[in-house]
């Protein structure tokens, strides 16, 4: 059996940093980058970024030697990624934060407002019900991280944890504010009927997204990272399917908007846009990444709102 | 911004494309257009203070006298942010969109809104900062797209802002100090609880956190420049860092 040997340069510089000889022909780029990783300690295989061309795209860990367009002497170019963290650690850490710390407003614990309300608690019910919905809201996140979400990657650059974080932890604090304050005012368009209603539409909300999570979920088998194209289930919530190609973010969408409605607080109004500009944002691009891989990709869908969007 | 959910928020590599982007006909007319205008707009500025002056021997009356224009202006820069949206013009949407926003924010939110401050001297510093600057950076555009620039101007552009951005910096700074008293005072857009919307702002705080996100903003924006600079006319070649 012919052996390669592989060279790896660094693609900024192309210093030559490692060289193997009696590479097997079907060793992965993987494999690869665990000796690469041996020869230098402190680029474990998550950072390493291994390519054909300085300025190409990254191989993927899969790729098979033999099968790439390369001599039996194989040049490769690497680039540090920096460092890494793994996607479930990032998730259980920005979810964990507005968990707790809307109960610790929500339970008006000291220094937040006046020391006259300390652990007091409204006496608004939609209150108590923001703070249920809000808490299932993230426990449910945080269960779905643990149990549901196959991931593509496994971990991603370290200095994401502190940008989502910000942006979870911020916004779930300036929201929780507002709406455990001691001077919240309840909804007052159209009352109980609105806050009902709201209701509704989150609960429905967090239904559909959950099933579309684990529809996505079983179309992958476990430990894959294979793609194929979502189709409706017998579950109703996934039908969806037939006009939207992200109906996860549809869903989120539609639980923020019913808390909206639920707590008329403009701080959650401000959250929900947000929120919605990246998810599409997200949704496009996975829109195009299917139209790209599948020749057959149904024409009827929209990204994230159905004709719309 | 993330490129997908899938990168975990991180911008991976884009897909490398060597293609050379070429302007068409409109845009390089429309941008043209726009760069000439917008030079002869503070061209105007410039002149009118300086009448204003001469005439007038103080500084007291100068800012309304020019507020219009100044308004219309730097309004419409706005466009810029625009372009470079739309891909006609190959800047960062976030560095122009700061910029600008900081721009209008000084002009329509302090000088515009509080008019007890707008006989400071740090107006009229940060006033002519901004003239000489867009008179310089407009006109180096314009003479960009005609491709005849005269290298003074290419040295002006990348030179000026050395000392520029930082008296500039110092002027709206003292202007908003300045100006925090009067907001104090009226309590301007500002709202408190209780209220339906379960929503609070106090414009002075908000101020004050705006004074304080300069230390942070400005030397990205100042570094930027540098490294412009060094690219352009030092020639340098500068790797960007990783993503």
């Amino acid at each position: 059996m012919k052996h390669y040997e592989v060279e790896i340069l660094d693609a900024k510089t192309k210093d030559k940093l490692c060289f193997l000889d009696k590479v097997e022909p079907n060793a992965t780029i993987g494999e690869i980058k665990s000796m690469f990783h041996k020869s230098h300690p402190q680029w474990y295989p998550t950072r390493q970024s291994i390519r054909l061309d300085p300025k190409g795209k990254s191989l993927k860990d899969e790729d098979v030697l033999q099968h790439l367009p390369v001599g039996t002497t194989a040049t490769f170019y690497f680039r540090d990624l920096g460092a890494q963290i793994s996607w479930v650690t990032v998730f259980l850490t920005e979810y964990a934060g507005p968990l707790l710390l809307y109960l610790m407003f929500y339970f008006r614990v000291p220094f937040i407002y006046a020391p006259k309300y300390d652990f007091t608690t409204s006496k608004h019910w939609v209150v108590h019900l923001a703070c249920m919905c809000h808490s299932f809201h993230y426990l449910k996140r945080l269960l779905e991280t643990l149990f549901v979400h196959r991931f593509s990657h496994g971990t991603m650059p370290l200095r994401n944890i502190f940008k989502n974080c910000t942006y979870y932890w911020g916004f779930a604090a300036w929201m929780a504010y507002y709406i455990n304050h001691p001077l919240y005012t309840p909804p007052t368009v159209y009352g109980e009927q609105q806050v009902r209603m709201a209701l509704v539409l989150f609960l429905f909300c967090q239904i559909g997204n959950f099933s579309i999570h684990i529809a996505l979920r079983n179309l992958r088998p476990p430990g894959s990272k294979t793609r194929k194209i979502p189709y409706p289930t017998k579950n109703p919530f996934t039908w969806i399917f037939l006009l939207v190609s992200c109906p996860n973010y549809t869903y989120e969408l539609g639980s923020w908007l019913g808390f909206t409605l639920m707590t008329q607080c403009l701080p959650v109004a401000f959250f929900t846009a947000v929120g919605f500009i990246q998810m599409t944002v997200w949704a496009k691009g996975k829109h195009r990444s299917y139209l790209k891989e599948f020749r057959d990709y149904p024409p009827l869908r929209s990204p994230i709102i159905p004709f719309i969007l | 911004m993330a490129s997908t959910e899938e990168d975990g928020g991180s911008v991976e590599e884009k897909e490398n494309n060597n293609r050379k982007r070429t302007k068409s006909a409109v845009t390089v007319a429309w941008l043209t257009f726009y760069n000439i205008a917008m030079t002869a707009g503070w061209l105007v500025l410039a002149m009118t203070m300086m009448r204003f002056y001469i005439q007038k021997g103080t500084h007291k009356g100068l800012y309304k006298s020019i507020a219009r224009t100044l308004k219309f202006f730097q309004t419409v820069a706005l466009l810029e942010v625009v372009h470079c949206a739309i891909g006609i013009v190959r800047t960062s949407v976030i560095v122009t969109g700061v910029q600008v926003c900081s721009r209008i924010f000084m002009v329509w939110f302090i000088t515009n809104s509080i008019k007890q401050i707008q006989n400071e001297e740090s107006v009229i510093l940060f006033l002519v900062v901004w003239t000489v600057t867009e008179i310089t950076r407009y006109s180096f555009y314009t003479f960009n797209l005609l491709n005849h620039l005269p290298y003074f101007i290419k040295w002006a552009r990348y030179n000026m802002f050395i000392v520029m951005y930082p008296i500039g910096v110092v002027g709206e700074l003292m202007t908003v100090y300045a100006a925090l008293p009067y907001v104090r005072k009226t309590g301007m857009l500002s709202t408190r609880l209780p209220n339906k919307y379960n929503v609070s702002f106090d414009y002075y705080y908000f101020l004050i956190i705006v004074m304080l996100s300069y230390i942070p903003l400005f030397p990205q924006l100042y570094f930027h420049m540098l490294r412009q600079r060094r690219k352009v006319l030092l020639g340098e070649i500068i790797v960007e860092k990783d993503e």
